[in-house]
């Protein structure tokens, strides 16, 4: 076989790929981790963590993001910012093409996670960034006695709607059904918040507004089809995620809704590629679990390697 | 922080932005922004690259709120990119460090 230029390289660099490159660090694997951006993920858009263990008073994703990465330092895990535009698996000695060049590598680790999905309705992309927000902990602060919309009602838009009565007035939370998917600890916090006002069965179908803010948004409720105008200053939307898989291009098997087939090893449909963390077909996405598929990636990773070598 | 990126305010940014003949880069932030902390280390290393030709700065939007409120920030992080006092590009959000290095490029 031809000599490749990494034993493994790990494409994002959030949990997962962290996770992913801690491990390969330590099995001596002549590795390299590539982030498009910075070590994160969407984990250092989550203002607060209290189900990733170890830590029982809880702590930012920031904060936690910073503890894996020092973790990774010392093992002299190689973390460089360079965005991957494709990959080419034709051969068992795989091509990584990058911004500015390409490398080979014996394997790959796909850990790109996954993205807000956006609710594709008028209004939304004209004021991202001007009252549209996927980001509690970044954009909370301007909303200080003001009132905002969060859009869903699984466990992001409860925990981050929560937060966002730290700063807003009034939070109503606008979901399509008539109850909440979110844990049960999470209901039982929103229930009791007086901030909080939940508007049920109802979906948001335009946002509104004037040439650089949002004024109001138009909520159609889906049982009775009556529309209202909702006034508020912002509009969180959190209506779940699309996973991060365009590099991909058909080198390895998706599901319908496009997130990474693999098995109980992370081996994906190609030989040599594993997968890691939101970005694969699984029935949960926590940090616990992200790091428990990379773990078992490395490993998997570490042994191919071996046998091919 | 990187020495060569330059903290400034409401106070100074006619002089250290809009009347500056270089393009210039604001990254306006906040600390409790975690994507912010992210963006940091970014901006310290692209700060280097074009250390001559680009003049680099911050804005906290905490102690500084006339200047975000002006331009109608209310996501941070953003990066705005200034032309002789002109805004010719802005982002929001965590940007992959090529297409920053792609605006950066395209304004010299």
């Amino acid at each position: 076989m031809k000599k490749a230029d990494f034993d493994l390289v790990i494409i994002g660099g959030g949990p997962a790929g962290l996770t992913a490159g801690l491990y390969a660090a330590r099995a001596r694997l002549n590795v390299i981790l590539l982030e498009k951006a910075m070590p994160g993920g969407q984990v250092i858009t989550s203002d607060w963590i209290e189900n990733y263990p170890g830590f029982p008073q809880g702590l930012s994703g920031a904060d936690l993001v910073q503890n894996i990465t020092q973790q990774t330092k010392r093992f002299d895990l190689n973390i460089e910012s360079n965005e991957v535009i494709s990959i080419d698996c034709s051969e068992n000695v795989k091509k990584v093409r990058l911004a500015d060049r390409t490398i080979t590598t014996y394997t790959i680790i796909i850990a790109t996670g996954a993205s807000p999905r956006k609710l594709g309705i008028p209004g939304e992309d004209r004021f991202y960034g001007k009252g549209v927000s996927f980001c509690a902990t970044c954009d909370g602060p301007f909303y200080k006695d003001l009132v905002v919309a969060a859009i869903g009602g699984g466990n992001t838009a409860l925990q981050e709607s929560l937060f966002l009565t730290k700063f807003a007035s009034k939070v109503y939370i606008i979901h399509r059904r008539d109850e909440l998917r979110a844990t049960k600890i999470l209901q039982e916090r929103a229930f009791a918040n007086n901030r909080i006002e939940i508007v049920w069965d109802s979906v948001v179908t335009s946002i509104n507004g004037g040439l650089t803010n949002v004024e109001n948004i138009t909520i159609k409720n889906v049982k009775t089809k009556a529309t209202k105008e909702l006034v508020v200053d912002g509009c969180f939307v959190w209506v779940g995620i699309h996973p991060n898989t365009e590099f991909l291009d058909g080198c390895v098997s998706l599901d319908e809704s496009g997130f990474v087939i693999a098995n109980l090893k992370m081996e994906t449909s190609l030989p040599g590629v594993f997968v890691a963390g939101d970005v694969r077909n699984t029935p949960l996405r926590q940090i616990a679990t992200a790091v428990g598929d990379a773990a078992i990636a490395a490993f998997s990773a570490e042994h191919y390697i071996e046998n091919i070598k | 922080m990187a020495a060569n990126i330059v903290e400034i305010g409401d106070d100074s940014f006619d002089t250290e932005v809009l009347q500056v003949d270089k393009p210039v880069v604001v990254d306006f932030w906040a600390p409790w922004c975690g994507p912010c902390r992210a963006i940091g280390p970014l901006m310290d290393e692209i700060s280097v690259t074009f250390n001559d030709k680009v003049k680099f700065t911050k804005c906290n939007v905490d102690n500084n709120p006339v200047t975000p409120g002006k331009y109608g920030i209310r996501s941070i992080p953003t990066l705005m990119f200034f032309k002789q006092g002109n805004v010719v590009d802005q982002v929001i959000g965590i940007v992959a460090k090529t297409k920053l290095e792609g605006i950066i490029n395209k304004m010299l």
